[in-house]
């Protein structure tokens, strides 16, 4: 059925992608820090606190992006038992967890100034804080089991807990009364952020994505190396 | 198309799926009370009995309602229904301002008067140049 997903044909194309997704990274996220730092204006009310969510918001993005696509590759690789799947999966969930990291550190920076606090235990701030924590269980079931069949169940079993989490951290600004302020990037309405300062942000967001894409690539190279040295033809 | 066991597994990961999603939401649904971060002016308004403990009431600073003085900040908070008083002491956040979110923590008097301990401010989601916040108010 995976045909094209045969070890050597991936690493064929994976084993060479890191160089230019590395060039294409500097180049973007270059790119998208002059227009975040510098060229884009500063916020009417918060003035240069704005440029924090230049990091923030991507960040959030990609590790919610990267947790659900792992679940849905866990979905399927337990399903139609695809071992491919589950290495792809692990491959993607650090940079994930980092980015989910980033995304409250910078959060936490920003709230200090304009709210006046570190820390609130709204719901967007304590959902997206849950997600960390599924992510490190999952990172942590890929250390902890020997057993390949078995980590490959607890690491589904922990995405499909930790995927429930994720439309809640998404609505949860709209469900409740939280400090976290609602979106302001509609795809069906309008946007409450203005065209000067939506570019430099979705530039951010494809640097942030290019450097998930490296991370993944260079696990996902360890992974079939050691299949490789395992001497195994066949995921 | 697919083989029995690969209907069996994914019907079975999709009702471990579905009784979660389900348990979820009805945990969510009973402790809707713990999980707002803040009530609004009406939401006290309309409590059957005022606790000691500490809460947090959020909304509007109502406008021209700020007034400073040595010690003390009052201000009215308002979700444009109902308000509410609040004393406060001590420091306000930058984005403190009239017409603008609050989040204050502290006590309550009785329904109408509420004394704070803490004042967050709630930023909204409008992002904008001061240029093109000049021109809107132009309009």
């Amino acid at each position: 059925m995976f045909k094209l997903l045969e070890p050597n044909k991936i690493f064929q194309i994976t084993s060479k992608a890191p160089k230019y997704v590395l060039f294409l990274f500097v180049v973007v996220m270059s790119v998208g820090l002059v227009e975040a730092l510098i060229l884009s204006p500063e916020d009417y009310k918060q003035s240069d606190a704005v440029r924090i969510m230049y990091v923030h918001v991507p960040a959030a993005w990609i590790s919610l992006g990267i947790f659900s696509s792992i679940t849905i590759l866990s979905f399927s690789g337990f399903i139609f038992k695809n071992k491919n799947f589950f290495l792809i999966s692990k491959s993607l969930a650090p940079s994930g967890f980092v980015f989910n990291i980033i995304a409250l550190v910078t959060g936490s920076i920003w709230g200090k100034p304009t709210w006046g606090t570190w820390w609130a235990w709204d719901a967007r701030i304590t959902s997206m804080l849950i997600l960390a924590l599924f992510y490190a269980l999952y990172l942590i079931s890929w250390r902890i089991y020997e057993n390949e069949e078995k980590v490959f169940k607890i690491s589904t079993f922990i995405t499909i807990l930790g995927i429930i989490n994720v439309p809640i951290i998404k609505y949860s600004v709209d469900w409740w009364n939280t400090l976290h302020q609602p979106a302001s990037i509609n795809i069906l309405s309008k946007s409450s952020i203005h065209s000067s300062m939506l570019y430099p942000l979705l530039i951010m967001t494809a640097a942030f994505a290019l450097f998930s894409l490296l991370i993944f690539l260079m696990k996902y190279n360890t992974e079939l190396i050691k299949i490789k040295n395992k001497g195994l033809d066949r995921l | 198309m697919y083989g029995r066991k690969v209907k069996l597994r994914f019907l079975f990961v999709s009702t471990i799926l579905l009784i979660l999603i389900l348990t979820v939401f009805l945990v969510l649904k009973s402790l809707e009370e713990n999980v707002v971060y803040f009530q609004s002016p009406s939401e006290i308004k309309s409590l059957t009995e005022l606790t000691n403990n500490k809460i947090r009431v959020g909304g509007m600073v109502k406008k021209n309602s700020i007034s400073m003085n040595s010690d003390e900040v009052n201000f009215i908070i308002t979700d444009f229904k109902n308000e509410i008083n609040v004393t406060y002491s001590g420091a306000v956040p930058n984005l403190f301002e009239e017409g603008k979110g609050v989040v204050a923590e502290g006590v309550l008097k009785d329904r109408n008067f509420f004394s704070a301990t803490k004042i967050l401010a709630k930023h909204d989601e409008n992002y904008m140049p001061p240029e093109v916040k000049a021109a809107l108010e132009g309009n």
